[in-house]
């Protein structure tokens, strides 16, 4: 993997690329940070490209037959599935060339779905790619609930949130379990690449998103998305949102090349959990109390999370 | 001449998708089937078959995989059975929708509860109407030649349709048999290399499985409905050119001394050698009877089956699977009867549900079955369906 990299080339905010693989004029909501980390994501990987999308927002927002916002080659055949297709593809296309049937060409294979797509109904088929170690990306796309539908809890929307189906109550302080730690799940694969990403660090994204497709065998995104309409959040912050999360820790952004963990960006001063939350809707109805303990698994999370960076910094100076 | 080799027709199977020169195989172990999966995995394991094997983490993600492997442009089988087939439900229907001509092989197993690893019907009847081509196999010989006809039918640009070939679990599936293994220079006149009109290419993009709107999807499904319709001239026309090439003709509705027969039988799958031993037996006792299968059971031979029971006066027609709460035994029955329904001087026709499970049908069962039938029809008057042979404790 660090030799597929040697020659890595960042994208810098001058040289963005000019394609559009998703095309604008989609049916997303007004504010909607997912179809932007989308669109970076396909930016950076460019048109030598084959996608196939679980069912999900961008997959409805994208193709009402007889329009299309796709301009690459786009398969979508159900919700839990979009690692399999892909791996459908990927072995295709292996195959072909091999045979001589198609010219011999590396293509991108991206898998793309949501959170629901990805750590509740897609993980059994997402877990058997990775497990396979096929040659493609899957990019999850965490808005941290069931959104197409409607906003109802799936195993990544956070503690205390308020959804559909964890909705706060006398009994309820909203969604009660903590958010399934999905880049783990995959960096326990063994896969060359897994990272995080967030569309207010846009190149930081991007540049991530053209490594995972540039690496031979699987990678692993999970890019932070938030949804003003299904977070009671002001469209107009939805970068602003993305941006606090980073910087409360919330959703720290790092790399797990070759299962060693880098920090891409060490929060050394972190703003208060709270300043996040209370910008949302789906958390006003938190007192003091649970926010503290949301603090504090924050925290904790975060120092396990620079823990593991140091190791790897350790296991690299014992090794040379 | 080709060779006549004896072997099991699980390995037949496999040996049909690597003489057909298969590009991709995604399957997951489910008994009887597993020894399809097997084969093809030492086949790509010796290099006999250059194929990407995708040894997936269930039948789902088989059927998933399949589907995003023909949409890109390659020859994909599969083969599966029962609980596994039940698993695809989902993506079975679309396969058709999104024209992916994938082959399955399907080894007929009972479905659960209660868990049964045994041969019936009830797996297949589930999937009736996903939209697939179904054919039925009665021996190894068919299994094998029924295989390398579902690859020439599926991909005929007038399809686009994806193939189920039924075998019977155990009863055919485990069984060895002496057979005529075509070999691939043999096939090739047969079946051309798959050259698909639309795949995922990044040269030319398209976009494959979008949202249909209310205002486009009975269109969609119109066209799936029409062309699976319309698939039986090239089921047919592939048929007749196969006997042409190898010798072994085949037809969508098979009749077995139906000539002159008052009353016939109608079953499928492999228990139909064991129907034509029982019309063997009671044409010699004097009884009038013929048989009646059904090789292709999607899309529906309705003119075949209708000129096939022309003059018949009685028909027992067996399920190997039960329509719950229908009241009117099996799938089969139903379609039958049906079909017939304001045909002028239509048969009497009687349900029989046998063979659930695993439970054997004899050359007896088949006796009573024409026995029974032959009694209510005398008296004009009888149960629209029973099960057979229920043990009373």
């Amino acid at each position: 993997m660090e030799a597929a990299l040697k020659n890595f080339k960042k994208f810098t905010p001058k040289s963005l690329p000019k394609v559009e693989p998703l095309a604008q004029g989609h049916r997303a909501c007004q504010g909607c940070g997912e179809v932007l980390a989308l669109r970076m994501a396909l930016k950076a990987m460019g048109t030598n490209l084959i996608v196939a999308s679980a069912t999900g927002c961008m997959e409805i927002i994208t193709s009402p037959y007889p329009q299309t916002a796709w301009n690459v080659p786009w398969i979508h055949v159900a919700f839990e599935n979009a690692a399999a297709v892909a791996s459908g593809v990927e072995a295709a296309r292996k195959a072909l060339m091999r045979k001589g049937r198609i010219p011999k060409q590396r293509t991108t294979i991206l898998a793309v779905a949501g959170d629901g797509g990805t750590a509740d109904i897609g993980l059994q088929a997402l877990s058997g790619a990775l497990e396979r170690g096929h040659d493609f990306v899957y990019l999850c796309l965490d808005n941290e609930a069931y959104m197409n539908t409607g906003v109802q809890r799936s195993s990544s929307t956070p503690y205390g949130a308020m959804t559909t189906t964890s909705p706060p109550g006398k009994l309820s302080i909203g969604q009660n379990t903590w958010k399934k730690n999905m880049p783990a799940i995959a960096a326990a694969h063994a896969i060359p690449y897994v990272a995080t990403a967030s569309p207010a660090y846009y190149t930081d994204l991007m540049n991530k998103a053209k490594k995972a497709a540039m690496i031979k065998g699987p990678a692993y995104l999970h890019v932070y998305s938030p949804c003003p309409t299904g977070w009671r959040l002001a469209p107009e912050l939805a970068v602003e949102i993305s941006r606090l999360a980073v910087q409360t820790k919330v959703f720290p952004l790092y790399e797990v090349i070759d299962g060693r963990y880098v920090m891409s960006r060490k929060i050394k001063k972190p703003k208060p959990v709270e300043q996040y939350l209370k910008l949302q809707g789906r958390f006003r109805h938190l007192d003091k109390k649970t926010i503290q303990v949301i603090q504090d698994r924050v925290d904790r999370e975060y120092e396990t999370l620079v823990q593991k960076a140091a190791m790897s910094e350790t296991e690299d100076e014992l090794t040379e | 001449m080709p060779k006549r080799v004896g072997i099991e027709v699980s390995l037949a199977a496999s040996e049909a998708a690597c003489v057909a020169d298969t590009d991709v195989v995604a399957a997951y172990p489910i008994t009887p089937q597993t020894h399809i999966v097997e084969h093809l995995a030492e086949l790509v394991a010796d290099g006999k078959l250059d194929a990407e094997f995708v040894p997936v983490e269930s039948e789902h993600s088989a059927m998933s995989v399949c589907v995003g492997s023909s949409a890109a442009g390659a020859r994909t089988f599969t083969a599966t059975s029962a609980q596994g087939l039940a698993l695809m439900h989902e993506i079975l229907f679309i396969a058709p929708a999104l024209r992916t001509p994938i082959v399955m092989a399907v080894t007929n197993r009972a479905l659960s509860g209660p868990i049964s690893i045994w041969n019936d019907h009830s797996d297949i009847m589930a999937e009736r109407d996903v939209g697939w081509i179904q054919t039925f196999a009665e021996n190894g010989q068919e299994v094998f030649d029924l295989i390398i006809h579902a690859f020439r039918v599926a991909e005929d640009p007038q399809v686009m349709l994806p193939i189920m070939v039924n075998l019977d679990g155990f009863t055919l599936s485990h069984v060895i048999e002496p057979i005529e293994m075509l070999s691939a220079s043999e096939v090739r006149k047969y079946l051309k290399p798959y050259k698909p009109r639309i795949v995922l290419d990044p040269k030319n993009p398209v976009t494959m499985g979008p949202v249909g709107m209310p205002e486009v999807y009975t269109e969609a499904k119109q066209q799936i409905e029409a062309a699976l319709t319309d698939s039986k001239k090239v089921v047919v026309k592939a048929w007749e050119e196969f006997a042409k090439l190898y010798g072994r003709r085949y037809k969508p509705v098979e009749t077995y001394r139906t000539k002159g027969a008052k009353i016939v039988l109608m079953t499928m799958g492999s228990v139909s050698e064991t129907a034509m031993t029982a019309v063997d037996k009671m044409r010699d006792e004097g009884v009038p009877v013929g048989l009646l299968r059904f090789r292709l059971w999607r899309p529906f031979p309705l003119e075949e089956f209708k000129r096939a029971v022309k003059g018949v006066k009685v028909l027992a027609v067996m399920d190997r699977a039960i329509s719950y709460g229908s009241r009117q035994g099996g799938p089969v029955f139903t379609e039958v009867r049906s079909a017939l329904y304001g045909t002028p001087k239509a048969p009497q026709i009687f349900g029989f549900v046998a063979g659930l499970g695993g439970r054997d049908i004899t050359v007896g069962t088949y006796e009573e079955m024409v026995d029974k039938a032959m009694r209510y029809a005398k008296k004009k008057k009888g149960p629209t369906y029973e099960l057979i042979g229920v043990r009373e404790r």
